[in-house]
């Protein structure tokens, strides 16, 4: 037993050391993220209801197909801009499993706003054998998840910018990233599809699940992949900080009042400090 | 040593206060050791940390309380309870990110406060007991970090988790059995979460009572100064309020708006996204990197490629690793310059500067992958790095010649003021002055 600990332990080491080392020698993605303008870029950025109601349409429409959001509650949703009733409504849609009832029996019942919202698949394997082995993450924190490495100088210059829509970005370029023509010296297993954008390889198991004009928008956005991507995006950064908002609005009054406090106290330092030489 | 023993100046006037100073005179030592104490008239921005550092403790205490009281330390619900901090309990987004940023400008801070030790020479005598005491809350701080990153139970915890113990095991006989008391078990999981999770809670307590060891051994001696003088007269020091109290605080709400900004705009900048994966056993990181402030460190781990003799390159990347910072600890004995600052050792200042740059670079190199050029740079990192603290520091001492030293500080103080305005400005006794007011 002690041995085998032993050699548990050298192995761990010795893969941290391989795949730290392996990591430079993929370093995927091996395209960046492009950077989009998003509602909520900036000190003052805010979600904007109606992109995240689009998004959220693409998700339900879409990505819910396989893709589970488990850690969103329908009434999470008043934060898009629902009513109480336009929730209770919505999650109607959703079957979810409760009990046991009163013989001990588990029934489906429709959702209330109280419940998250279900997943596709009962469990990870049941997810794997539907989708070819490969398992479709849970996006409630996609966008905080996936973090392309940003390199020298950009990390460095991210904080003087307030760059931090790295998640979002990743989803959009990976979401309008997939391309026909593979280059010569990528090699696509059968079965995966090729997106330069993907954070780790060249090929991913999901299929380019948007195509132009597959909804239609109550506002009239037009149902490009562009703009169904930078959609969901937007929706997938709220489910994944849904207190951006408040965050940010909170920080100014934070950052005004230390700043202000910080003047203050720099002219009783002075008045204080006049009184000796130092 | 300090000349200047303060005699308690602390007259109690109320009823009240007269009747707890003869019985448990604790007004008076606060009143001695933060409103009478004398400190040194030229304290510059570089002593401001101590002061900033007590107040980091205490948000991540604060914080840390609340946070426990909806943390659930179980491995399958440790991340979802984090979630649900960041989602449902009000203001616990708030909590949550103020003490993840809270540990990166704890640790942002102790860097700037032992630069400034090592640079103006805290260390030397009659401080080294003041230093090693600051060296066992740097240590147990970083055990303090280490066990909180695990608890969120993401990726990047429970893998870093599974490589830090994994270190143990490098030493012969003894290392196999500290890495199952410390994982409380073969692997990483929920013994390990639950004895994290208690120690992690406890070790903060700990920090504070040595801070407080820390404090009473700095009273005793006195702050040094950027001209490593000893305090000689009364001139030389003013008292702690309002000078330094005014100074501290100002520096210290400018620290908490960088802290502030971080924290409300970019609260994720400092963390890495792969720990927003629940842990999961069977998929390993592309790539597992421990927290920026751990980088230098990690990057001296990994130098080490080779054997030495019995010791593996393993154990032997180890040994560097924790000879890294436990060399801090004889840093006073291996000084042998008889000048403590900096400013008149010019040969100090540069190899000072060069052992900064060359920290920093350790951190980039940490972050890097262990192979090809990488390894190399490293090693001649790690190679200037002890060579600073074993031969430069030794050899430099005996060799160098400082700068002339001026008689005192008050001398060193009124010499730089007639270079800069030209015109010598009157001396006023700054004790006599804050009492006036």
């Amino acid at each position: 037993m002690k041995n085998l600990v032993v050699k548990l332990g050298a192995a761990a080491i010795a893969a941290t050391v391989m795949v730290t080392g392996a990591w430079a020698a993929s370093a995927y993605p091996k395209n960046k993220p492009r950077e989009q303008d998003w509602s909520f870029a900036g000190p003052f950025g805010m979600y904007d209801p109606a992109q995240l109601q689009r998004g959220l349409k693409v998700y339900a429409e879409n990505c819910s197909a396989c893709h589970a959001l488990s850690r969103v509650s329908f009434r999470n949703l008043a934060d898009l801009g629902y009513s109480d009733d336009q929730i209770k409504a919505f999650a109607a849609n959703y079957e979810v499993e409760d009990g046991p009832d009163d013989f001990g029996d588990m029934f489906f019942r429709p959702a209330t706003a109280a419940d998250a919202f279900p997943s596709p698949f009962p469990n990870q394997e049941a997810a794997r054998a539907a989708n070819g082995g490969a398992y479709p993450p849970d996006l409630s924190l996609m966008a905080k998840a996936r973090a392309p490495i940003r390199g020298f100088p950009a990390f460095v210059l991210d904080p003087f910018r307030n760059y931090a829509e790295n998640g979002p970005d990743y989803i959009y370029s990976l979401l309008t990233g997939y391309k026909d023509d593979v280059p010569e010296d990528v090699s696509v297993p059968e079965g995966l599809w090729y997106n330069p954008y993907f954070a780790s390889g060249t090929a991913l198991a999901m299929a380019p699940p948007l195509f132009d004009d597959m909804h239609e928008f109550d506002d009239g956005t037009e149902a490009t992949v562009s703009n169904m991507a930078k959609d969901v995006a937007a929706f997938l950064m709220w489910t994944a900080e849904p207190h951006m908002d408040d965050r940010k609005q909170l920080g100014f009054r934070v950052l005004v009042f230390l700043l202000i406090f910080a003047a203050l106290l720099y002219l009783s330092k002075k008045q204080v400090w006049s009184r000796v030489e130092h | 040593m300090s000349k200047l023993e303060h005699h308690g100046t602390y007259t109690p006037t109320t009823g009240v206060g007269k009747w707890i100073d003869a019985r448990m005179p604790l007004p008076r030592l606060m009143y001695d050791s933060f409103v009478a104490y004398p400190v040194p008239r030229n304290l510059n921005y570089a002593y401001t940390f101590g002061g900033i550092l007590s107040i980091f403790l205490v948000i991540q205490i604060l914080t840390g309380v609340v946070l426990a009281m909806h943390y659930v330390p179980d491995a399958t619900k440790a991340f979802d309870s984090v979630e649900h901090i960041m989602r449902d309990v009000n203001s616990g987004w708030l909590m949550r990110y103020m003490h993840q940023n809270g540990a990166h400008f704890f640790f942002l801070a102790v860097y700037l406060h032992i630069f400034r030790g090592l640079y103006y020479g805290s260390y030397k005598a009659p401080r080294e007991l003041l230093w090693i005491l600051g060296c066992i809350i740097y240590l147990l701080m970083m055990a303090t970090a280490f066990m909180g990153y695990v608890l969120p139970w993401g990726q990047m915890s429970f893998w870093g988790a599974t490589v830090i113990t994994g270190f143990f095991t490098a030493f012969p006989v003894i290392g196999v059995p500290i890495q199952e008391l410390l994982l409380g078990g073969f692997a990483v999981g929920d013994p390990t979460l639950n004895r994290f999770f208690s120690l992690h809670y406890l070790l903060p307590f700990m920090i504070a009572g040595v801070v407080i060891l820390h404090v009473w051994a700095l009273h005793v001696t006195g702050q040094t100064n950027p001209t490593g003088i000893e305090v000689k007269s009364k001139t030389d020091t003013v008292p702690f309020t309002p000078y330094a109290t005014i100074k501290d605080a100002f520096a210290l709400i400018v620290f908490l708006a960088v802290y502030a900004y971080f924290v409300f705009y970019m609260p994720n900048f400092l963390g890495h996204a792969d720990n927003y994966i629940p842990a999961d056993p069977m998929v390993t990181p592309a790539h597992i990197v421990p927290e920026w402030y751990f980088l230098p460190f990690y990057a001296i781990l990994r130098a080490i490629t080779f054997d030495i003799g019995p010791i593996t390159a393993k154990l032997g990347g180890v040994i560097a690793m924790f000879s890294a910072v436990l060399v801090l600890f004889i840093v006073p004995w291996l000084d042998t310059s008889k000048v403590r600052s900096a400013v008149y050792r010019p040969w100090f200042k540069l190899f000072f500067w060069l052992f900064v740059i060359n920290s920093v670079f350790l951190g980039w190199l940490g972050s890097q992958p262990a192979e090809g050029v990488y390894v190399a740079l490293a090693q001649l990192s790690t190679a200037i790095y002890f060579g600073f603290f074993l031969i430069v520091m030794p050899v430099l001492g005996l060799v160098e010649k400082p700068r002339r030293l001026p008689n005192s500080i008050t001398e060193a103080v009124l010499e730089r003021s007639a270079k800069t305005d030209g015109a010598s400005p009157p001396l006023g006794d700054p004790i006599a002055v804050a009492d006036k007011s």
